[in-house]
């Protein structure tokens, strides 16, 4: 009761001082974020007046406290069906934004609907929203699997993963009524910073105290990444986003790192944004659904210890080639640059440890949709962290740098990498997260697959023709010692290139809305007439904690 | 917990581990792997020995090689600069109307210009100079302030109405509507008027009444002809070439409300040299004058506040 009354009071009390931020706001961005923090308040404070309580829910005749002889899944539930949702909006907007450079006068006269308004969002949509929701919901699930113990601090994960749906409802709106920092995959300002602060605070204890209450001897490896991604996050967050606001009811405000050293905090975050959030925390997902799936150990324990330890501490390093031939001296540049080709092995140890898992069990790349994702996902990854210390050496930078092989490079890597392996978590997950004999229709995963395989293949590679081609462009001299072309030329080039991008986009799209359709029917309960393909066996028996009492 | 087993499929001893059914195999880290890490990292060594590298107190090593980034940049430009310099220094010693007479001369000076039209004049005047609304066309007959290569150098050398800079060609048609001078229906009938010039419009009641607005007002500078005058930048209205949109509704607007475009003056930005080569590509693009049409004239007047001599 004290612990109920103290909840509501926080929530109470947020909901006074966004009503006071409100009345005090010197801008209309600001206002309307405490108008919608004001109403997360009210709703915290209105669920933990009615539903934290079991106690006074069973006094009154209301819901029973959970069962702990399960695991604690209502997160991981919410959480598959999110991930779907911003994984669609932000591929819609990718698709927008796409042919919006294609076709400009898509960008519509609006400000709203400018494409740099509508880029960040697209970006975010599908790394923070898209790829953190479904960080979030797969660590909540393997952690309790891998620790056989149910999440510790119930409460305090439920903050987490709505208090992070709030962050990114706050970061989206903002984009589009021009909130924003200006910093790459970090734009959301000052105050929606703290919040995520007091989130990621939040989702380190609730991870770490699970840790400490497992039933299992050792910390599995996915546990490791899951770790190093949060607590890595947390630092480049608290780090990139120190900035002085102009006004405490304002949005704006200005970073405290000035000129150089503001570029290369910015890139250290940047790109560590994709070594811990994009690259760990997706290994995590890796290491814990490519074994499940296809029922066989993990390749080598050796390895992935050596692999784990040699990329995160060389990740770290690598950002300063995000700044090749900038006023970044070179010292940092020549750093940067050799910390990136010493990163290809340890980045290939994932991806050799994901795929040798599969030995002893290939021929189901043939028969299960579901292995097939996570091969191809794994193989993105590996060429992804082939392309990416071959494009930081400084004599490819210089062809490479500020052209569209950059936009290719991060696709390969987000849409084959990342989206494929979260595909796949989450068709794992669907059909054991509802209790359902299979997913609605496997024959689906396979359209998915086709189509989602097809979108990377023209995307990627009409970017890598259009950033080479213009990257050469830059650089072509006539025989008179002058730059053959103006930059316009360059643009009007990549025309064509531009529209076939936009037609992987739409076939990318068409897949994950596929997806969605899968999983809302698997959901109702629905199961397609078909021939079933090969599945990972499940056992909903085993799929428990260990309790020191069985509940039996 | 530890329970190791030989794995069936591989053969390969397990680790003994569990989590929930996961097992991990005992398999060495693969040799490929290993060998090439290690060249990764010898490779690295190597490079920042010869590279700049290390942070030190003041600045960081210089590297065996002595190389930098603004060492490169510089050597490169000095290169790309001797390079071009043969024929940047003929060219500059060469009067701008006798370019054309060498023909190797003439080539180079167009090819100069095309690229410093691309990077300076394309993002107004469009990659072909074919204009665009607001914008002159450079590829047609039409010039408001004369099309021979001596008028053009002028041109980009001072600008059109480019504020500080002193030679810069200048003139101001009044905005008869906002100003209060003409009334509506005047301004209406003159645009009928104008119209009429050059067969665009019937020559009918409206235009007739025009007519005589138009004399008492438009013809000092756009002549009473309609052809235009260079010494003011008046646009001949006669030619149906429009540079702000030949509607009768843009017509009048134009004059309702005067348009005086501007255009900086470039010296200053670029060389001579280059303002030569880029009057000589403009020259060439199409609209061309003979410089020849009066040549004694241009060199005997000295230069009026409007900066054109040419009759």
């Amino acid at each position: 009761m004290e612990s109920l009354v103290s909840r509501a009071g926080l929530w109470f009390a947020a909901f006074l001082v966004a009503i006071f931020m409100f009345v005090n706001a010197v801008d209309t961005g600001f206002a309307i974020h405490m108008v919608v923090f004001g109403l997360a308040a009210l709703a915290g404070l209105v669920i933990s007046l009615t539903k934290s309580n079991y106690k006074v829910l069973a006094a009154i005749g209301g819901a029973l406290p959970p069962d702990q002889s399960r695991y604690d899944d209502d997160l991981v539930r919410t959480g598959v069906i999110l991930t779907t949702f911003w994984g669609c909006v932000g591929f819609l907007v990718g698709l927008y934004i796409a042919l919006q450079l294609a076709f400009p006068a898509l960008n519509l006269g609006f400000e709203y609907t400018t494409f740099g308004r509508l880029r960040p969002l697209h970006t975010s949509a599908v790394i923070f929203a898209f790829g953190g929701t479904a960080l979030i919901t797969t660590s909540f699930y393997i952690v309790q699997r891998t620790c056989r113990a149910r999440l510790a601090l119930p409460g305090l994960a439920r903050f987490v993963f709505w208090g992070y749906q709030l962050f990114i409802v706050l970061a989206a709106t903002g984009y589009v009524l021009g909130v924003t920092q200006g910093k790459e995959y970090a734009e959301p300002e000052w105050y929606i910073d703290l919040w995520l602060t007091l989130v990621w605070v939040a989702y380190l204890a609730v991870f770490v105290m699970t840790l400490i209450k497992r039933k299992e001897p050792h910390i599995y490896v996915a546990n490791w990444f899951f770790l190093s991604f949060i607590i890595t996050v947390a630092l480049l967050h608290l780090v990139n986003n120190a900035n002085v606001p102009v006004s405490l009811f304002g949005s704006k405000s200005y970073p405290v790192w000035a000129g150089v050293q503001g570029a290369l905090v910015q890139w250290w975050y940047g790109h560590n944004a994709v070594g811990f959030f994009l690259t760990a925390g997706f290994l995590a997902m890796m290491y814990y659904f490519v074994p499940k799936q296809a029922e066989r150990p993990v390749y080598s324990y050796r390895l992935s210890i050596l692999h784990f330890w040699s990329l995160i501490f060389l990740y770290i390093w690598a950002g300063p080639h995000h700044l090749h031939y900038t006023a970044l001296p070179d010292w940092a540049q020549t750093l940067g640059m050799v910390f990136s080709v010493m990163l290809w092995m340890p980045s290939w140890g994932g991806m050799i440890n994901g795929l040798m898992t599969l030995n002893g069990a290939w021929d189901k790349v043939r028969t299960d949709p579901i292995i097939r994702m996570m091969v191809l996902s794994l193989a993105f990854y590996g060429m992804s962290t082939f392309e990416g210390p071959m494009m930081s050496i400084k004599s490819v930078n210089s062809l490479s740098h500020y052209t569209d092989w950059t936009i290719g490079h991060v696709h390969s890597g987000a849409l084959g990498w990342n989206g494929m392996i979260t595909f796949a978590a989450l068709y794992y997950l669907t059909p054991r997260l509802w209790n359902r004999t299979r997913m609605y229709s496997q024959r689906m995963i396979n359209w998915h697959f086709w189509l989602a395989t097809l979108g990377i293949v023209f995307y990627a590679s009409a970017m890598w023709v259009t950033g080479i081609m213009e990257g050469l462009m830059w650089r072509e001299y006539g025989a008179d010692g002058y730059l053959v072309n103006s930059f316009a030329e360059t643009v009007a080039a990549k025309f064509p290139m531009y529209v076939l991008r936009a037609f992987g986009g739409v076939l990318y799209l068409s897949g994950a809305l596929i997806m969605a359709f899968n999983v809302w029917q698997t959901i109702i309960g629905n199961l397609r007439q078909e021939e079933p393909l090969r599945q990972a066996a499940y056992d909903p028996n085993a799929d428990r904690p260990l309790v020191a009492a069985p509940a039996e | 917990m530890a329970n190791r087993h030989i794995d069936e499929p591989t053969g390969v001893e397990t680790v003994g581990h569990e989590w929930d059914g996961i097992e991990e195999l005992n398999n060495p880290l693969p040799r490929w792997w290993v060998v090439t890490f290690w060249i990764t990292v010898v490779f690295s060594l190597a490079y920042m020995v010869v590279y700049p590298a290390i942070p030190m107190l003041g600045k960081g090593t210089e590297g065996l090689w002595g190389w930098s980034s603004r060492g490169q940049l510089t050597a490169e430009m000095a290169a790309a600069q001797a390079a071009r310099k043969p024929v940047l220094d003929k060219i500059a010693a060469t009067p701008i109307e006798q370019i054309a007479a060498d023909k190797d001369l003439l080539a180079k000076a167009r090819a100069g210009g095309m690229a410093a039209f691309k990077q300076n004049c394309a993002l107004c005047h469009g990659s072909g100079g074919k204009g665009m609304v607001g914008y002159p066309n450079l590829a047609d007959r039409d010039w408001l302030w004369g099309g021979s290569v001596t008028d053009i150098e002028f041109s980009i050398t001072h600008g059109i109405r480019s504020p500080g800079a002193d030679a810069t060609r200048t003139s101001l048609m009044p905005s008869f509507g906002k100003d209060g001078i003409l009334q509506d229906g005047q301004i209406a009938d003159t645009s009928a008027y104008v119209l009429s010039l050059s067969g665009k419009a019937p020559s009918d009641a409206a235009a007739q009444r025009g007519a005589a607005v138009f004399a008492a007002n438009c013809a000092a500078c756009h002549g009473a002809d309609g052809k235009g005058l260079r010494a003011f930048g008046a646009p001949n209205l006669a030619d149906q070439v429009w540079l702000y949109g030949g509607t009768k509704d843009q017509v009048a607007a134009s004059i309702a409300r005067a348009r005086a475009g501007v255009m900086p003056a470039w010296a200053g930005k670029l060389d001579p040299v280059t303002i030569k080569m880029l009057a000589v590509y403009v020259h060439s693009l199409g609209g061309g004058e003979q410089f020849a049409a009066a040549p004694a004239a241009a060199a005997a007047a000295p230069a009026n506040g409007n900066g054109n001599a040419k009759p």
